[in-house]
């Protein structure tokens, strides 16, 4: 499908994923609300920045932090490796492939269309923020906030092609929700999600730094923060743009190779 | 249209007993084993013609299918469906094409069937006249104007198979693999699809290949059967010339107006049921006429019928004959 008619086919197929998505919305509302592993940790360092700075941090920063996270990690998650490692195993894959249209495109498409509704979920917790910490935003600079917002669009991404490129592994192991588990683990120590990064061991920062995971969360967050500077920024942006890059190519590649492997098994 | 050389799927399939012992053991060590799914298939269809794929359960009809709708990539051989090689699925060859499976379906489950057609409709870049020409058609012959407006998952089995064939056939597809597209329905439901796709392919002339394990599907809707086992191919030719060469008799069925007690036949002809007031007979194929004159000028006759021995007996011979080759 030329890039046209996949322009063309777009907003049909953004307002059939919301419809789906309301038709789920009890459940996707509660899938959603299990994300509260941030709070914890925003009780657990408030406690213990009690008597001074940890770091850079002191509780109002801790706060801010948190909930920058929470709000984020909400808005950008989704759960495409459920998905497509389902319909691999059982066959339905073959539906998406028999339309003229890229799978990729589809599932893109159903997962964008959930942003309104994670949008209106993660107001509240805005409003906390803009409350509590409304000084130590940077979103009122235009420069830091377009910064921010492509940071948003790109930890979107990088977690969207993961999603895809593990979900894929379906074709050529078993079990890719294994792999998934292990991303995971790693993913709360290295995206900043448990921790912020400054505060784990010094060894760490290069292992953290030369990975994707902290464009998933802690970089757009220490930019909302007020965390780093619009040239550090900037200079992260362009890295994470590279990892964007580097996983699209990688998914591209890995699921036209993984194409030859499919037995549409059941379907 | 559909030109298919020599083709060839296998596929590597783990394999373990029941049991914890060799769950375990299979840890450590896997056994594979490689199944053939399709060995050496070759056949051509002309542009419009409706065949019936048949064959056993396990014979590689449905992989075929897979691989003729661009699914699968073959082992070996090569496939033509129109101008395109099927596994490099082109966007042009997609919206030529569909392919029905009576046990899958592509409709949203939790949305009215009419959202599916609305995606359709975007996906296949239809336009609007068109696509509103070709949705009333087929809602109009599938008798489901009050279904699609309703959540696809509170339908039954054959409301959701009328409006799965909508969503399939909205771009009205030039090349149509129909999978078991009436298991699980009624009679009724059934002689209704046929129809349908009767219709369809006359409307259209749209090429389809059928595969149905209800003969009567076949019957009425193929001249041309092609029929495999074990991945390789076992007949191609009309139905009526495997119905002459297996079972090379008629039945012929004789109502009676009035009891007869015994009857002394011409030869050629033998009594396969008999009750007082009917006869059906097995008769050689050119002792046809014989035996109806016979029984026109001998039998108090009510009602006469010729028909061709129940397809289902016909494929139990071929593939008799096919595992004694």
């Amino acid at each position: 499908m030329g890039l046209a008619s996949t322009l063309r086919a777009y907003p049909t197929l953004l307002r059939i994923g919301l419809a789906q998505m309301i038709a789920y919305r009890a459940e996707f509302l509660i899938w959603i609300l299990t994300t509260n592993m941030p709070l914890v940790m925003m009780g657990l360092w408030t406690g213990v920045a009690a008597d001074g700075l940890v770091g850079r941090f002191n509780q109002r920063d801790f706060i801010a932090y948190y909930l920058a996270v929470l709000a984020i990690r909400i808005l950008t998650n989704n759960w495409l490796v459920w998905e497509l490692t389902m319909e691999i195993r059982q066959g339905a894959l073959a539906a998406r492939l028999l339309r003229p249209i890229h799978p990729l495109v589809a599932y893109s498409a159903m997962h964008l269309s959930a942003l309104p509704i994670r949008a209106l979920v993660i107001t509240p917790i805005v409003g906390v923020l803009i409350w509590s910490s409304g000084d130590l935003l940077t979103a009122g600079d235009p420069a830091m906030l377009a910064v921010f917002v492509s940071s948003i669009a790109g930890a979107w991404l990088i977690l969207f092609l993961t999603m895809l490129i593990i979900g894929t592994l379906a074709l050529y192991i078993d079990s890719a929700m294994s792999v998934f588990d292990l991303w995971l683990a790693i993913h709360f120590v290295l995206s900043g999600y448990l921790v912020p990064l400054e505060l784990l061991p010094s060894w760490v920062e290069p292992i953290a730094m030369a990975l994707p995971f902290r464009y998933t969360l802690a970089f757009p967050v220490e930019i909302l923060i007020g965390k780093m500077s619009l040239e550090v920024g900037l200079s992260h942006l362009a890295t994470q743009w590279m990892f964007v890059l580097g996983l699209g190519v990688s998914a591209s590649l890995l699921w036209r190779a993984g194409m030859r492997r499919f037995v549409a098994f059941g379907g | 249209m559909i030109e298919v050389r020599a083709l060839a799927k296998s596929f590597k399939v783990f394999k373990r007993p029941a049991g914890l012992g060799p769950a375990i053991r299979s840890l450590f060590h896997r056994k594979f084993e490689t199944v053939e799914a399709l060995r050496g298939l070759s056949f051509d269809i002309a542009a419009g013609e409706c065949v019936g794929f048949l064959g056993p359960n396990g014979a590689g009809k449905t992989t075929a299918l897979k691989i003729l709708s661009g699914l699968l990539y073959p082992t070996a051989g090569t496939v033509r469906v129109g101008d395109f090689v099927p596994q490099n699925r082109e966007t042009a060859f997609l919206k030529n094409i569909t392919l029905v499976m009576g046990q899958k379906q592509q409709l949203l489950w939790d949305l009215p069937p009419a959202e599916t057609f609305a995606m359709n409709r975007a996906i296949y870049d239809l336009p609007r006249r068109e696509a509103d020409e070709t949705e009333a058609l087929l809602v109009e012959l599938l008798d489901c104007k009050e279904l699609i407006q309703k959540p696809t998952r509170q339908l039954s089995l054959g409301e959701r198979m009328k409006c799965e064939l909508v969503a399939a056939l909205l771009h009205r597809p030039k090349v149509l693999f129909l999978d078991e597209p009436t298991i699980g329905l009624d009679v009724s439901m059934q002689a209704r699809m046929r129809e349908f796709v009767q219709k369809y392919n006359q409307t259209f002339g749209a090429t389809i290949l059928l595969t149905s394990h209800y003969m009567e599907d076949v019957t009425a809707l193929c001249p041309r059967v092609i029929v495999i086992d074990k991945g390789r191919l076992l007949y191609d030719d009309t139905l009526r010339a495997l119905t002459r060469r297996l079972r090379p008799e008629r039945h012929v069925a004789i109502r009676l107006s009035a009891p007869v007690q015994s009857v002394a036949l011409p030869p050629g002809a033998s009594i396969m049921r008999q009750t007082q007031s009917e006869f059906v007979l097995s008769v050689a194929i050119d002792q046809i006429n014989d035996v109806v004159r016979f029984a026109l000028a001998q039998l108090p006759v009510a009602d006469l019928t010729i028909e061709d021995p129940p397809l289902e007996d016909v494929m139990r011979g071929l593939f008799a004959e096919g595992k004694t080759a």
